[in-house]
């Protein structure tokens, strides 16, 4: 771990005092595109964790004699069509979606950079076989690689979590291997190979720390699709389960009735995926600005 | 293209595994629990799932190529015709998406790339980055709400009445090609507008503005030739995209492609179905990017492939 905190022998003739972690915090806090995202973002996890407290209604509870009515004083965004307040139901639907596109992510994160460390550092003919199969494995859309794997291993939110987290994994892993090739090339890996340090050690203690940024970066780009995906699938009946509250799942369960000209039933979940996607997306943007200004 | 034949390859395996080998005996899933062992074993022999996995992943790929599909569980009819049939359906959507898509994302890239900076460049370049980060089927509900529900300009269903002519499906295929549109649209012009300002900012363009080309002229002969070749890369690979994008538009608006064939054939379980339908769309792409790779070719003569020397 000691790698972490010693600066590479690449920064060395850097003459600022903050260190470059600060120096990325600052630039951050001074980004009006990330503060915009980042503050969409944690409304939407303020509604995740505390939702329950604020919401007028219990978001599962029906009452059928006020199925479908529209908004009114009473409920601000109407009721569905087993009289469920939409209100209450958008607020608490964030939970699921903030549960498991991160953990997508997060697994994407890890398999691509593990992938990444190792086709980069090795390079060779593992590098071109493996490279060769993810590229073409990232030319298969994700809802068909679900498609698949639901039919196959049956619906469930783990399910959902390791087709996003696999499909996303090469994408991270071409981010990684190519940050790794630039870096292999400098002294302080030669320096650990002339240790004797073994692979292991200099791709994971002295190279990966180095990598970070990109990394970074790409994990933020990545969640903002994970959000799409995930909501894709359970508006295809593939993802969260009902009786969640999810945006997604309401959508599919809500939009046949569209017709009838209940708008109040889809309209606001729409919203509400649309601000939190945009919400990532810019705060993504800003980390990406902060790491290559 | 040996790329997208590693794809094609690499789907038609995944494709195989999900359906015919994870699902388990399908014999046993057919007849149900309680029928007898034996029968059991005689549908999966006469079925071939018995014989070892190499065997017949090389028959279903051969049948497939010889144009036998197999027979749905579900229609007990052969499949084949019901993906022709998806598959020019999905085709006409998809056509409709990008006639109206390419040439606009390349003239709002264009426009954004001579107005860099300026209040045009900001709205195109933010607008497209906003609308391609949204799922398919939000900006699809909304604008359901707003073309089908509030203005009632368009019909919410993409189901055209029988014997529709030619326009009469186009304008029933205008809001299911919107969502796709505004996707697309993002990528197509980012490209332009990128490979625009690297065009503009080129020695070739200067030398030709230097020797006192008219503006126009410099524009058409020199900066759009070189700036919109990796335009044509990118509308092919968004074709991965479009079709992912397809089985929840179709979905969405009801419309009988192969996305909401696949889709469809996946909640059933009806296994020959969808793996014809997602073979089908593998070649789909595959063929997509050869044309890609080979409009390149024609479109930069500096790799007019096979010709010079």
């Amino acid at each position: 771990m000691s790698a972490v905190q010693t600066t590479s022998p690449v920064r060395q003739d850097d003459t600022r005092r903050r260190s470059p972690a600060a120096e990325v915090l600052s630039s951050l806090m001074r980004s009006g595109t990330f503060l915009t995202g980042l503050a969409i973002v944690l409304f939407w996890v303020a509604c995740a964790l505390f939702g329950e407290h604020f919401a007028p209604y219990d978001p599962l509870a029906d009452d059928i004699i006020n199925a479908l009515s529209p908004p009114s004083a009473e409920h601000w965004f109407g009721t569905d069509q087993i009289g469920r307040d939409v209100f209450s139901r958008v607020i608490v639907g964030s939970r699921d979606i903030l549960t498991v596109a991160p953990l997508a992510t997060l697994l994407a994160t890890i398999a691509g950079t593990a992938l990444g460390l190792l086709t980069g550092y090795f390079r060779g003919i593992v590098d071109d076989v493996v490279s060769r199969i993810l590229e073409a494995f990232m030319a298969i859309p994700v809802v068909i690689v679900a498609l698949l794997a639901i039919v196959a291993l049956g619906t469930s939110k783990t399910t959902v979590i390791i087709v996003i987290g696999l499909s996303f994994a090469p994408i991270i892993a071409r981010t990684v291997r190519s940050a790794v090739l630039a870096e292999r090339e400098l002294d302080y890996v030669a320096a650990a190979q002339l240790r004797h340090e073994s692979a292991f050690h200099t791709m994971f203690v002295e190279i990966l720390p180095n990598v970070i940024p990109p990394i970074l970066v790409e994990t933020t780009v990545r969640l903002g699709y994970a959000i799409f995906a995930v909501a894709t699938l359970s508006f295809m009946g593939f993802g969260i389960q009902p009786p969640s509250p999810d945006w997604g799942l309401s959508i599919s369960s809500n939009y046949g009735m569209i017709g009838g000209g209940f708008w109040w039933t889809v309209l606001f979940d729409a919203l509400a995926i649309a601000s939190l996607v945009i919400g990532v997306n810019l705060a993504a943007d800003g980390v990406h600005g902060a790491f290559n200004d | 293209m040996s790329l997208s034949l590693i794809t094609l390859f690499l789907l038609s395996i995944m494709v195989f595994l999900g359906g015919q080998v994870l699902p388990g005996n399908v014999g046993r899933a057919i007849l149900g629990p309680f029928a007898d062992q034996r029968a059991v074993d005689a549908l999966n022999h006469s079925l071939g799932v018995d014989r070892p996995l190499l065997t017949q992943y090389a028959t279903w790929i051969w049948n497939f190529v010889r144009g036998d599909m197999g027979t749905s569980y579900i229609f007990r009819s052969p499949v084949a015709p019901f993906v022709i049939d998806a598959l020019g359906n999905s085709m006409k959507l998809a056509a409709v998406a990008f006639v109206l898509v390419v040439p606009i994302g390349i003239l709002g890239g264009v426009i954004a790339a001579l107005n860099l900076n300026r209040p045009l460049d900001r709205i195109i370049s933010l607008g497209g980055l906003s609308v391609t980060v949204l799922p398919e089927f939000v900006t699809g509900i909304i604008l359901i709400l707003i073309f089908g529900v509030w203005l009632r300009w368009l019909p919410i269903s993409a189901a055209w009445p029988k014997d529709a002519g030619f326009f009469t499906q186009l304008y029933y295929l205008i809001l299911p090609a919107l969502p796709l549109f505004l996707v697309l649209f993002g990528y197509i012009a980012r490209m332009a507008r990128s490979g625009m300002i690297e065009a503009l900012d080129s020695d070739y363009t200067r030398t030709a503005v230097l020797k006192g080309l008219p503006w126009r002229t410099v524009i058409w002969r020199h900066v759009l030739r070189n700036a919109l070749l990796p335009t044509i890369t990118v509308i092919a690979t968004q074709t991965g995209y479009l079709i992912g994008g397809l089985v929840v538009i179709e979905t969405l608006f009801r419309y009988q492609g192969i996305g909401s064939l696949i889709f469809t054939a996946a909640r059933g379980k009806d296994f020959p179905m969808l793996e014809s339908g997602i073979l089908t769309i593998g070649i789909v792409y595959a063929v997509a990017t050869l044309i890609a790779d080979f409009l390149y070719s024609v479109l930069n003569p500096r790799i007019r492939l096979g010709t010079d020397q």
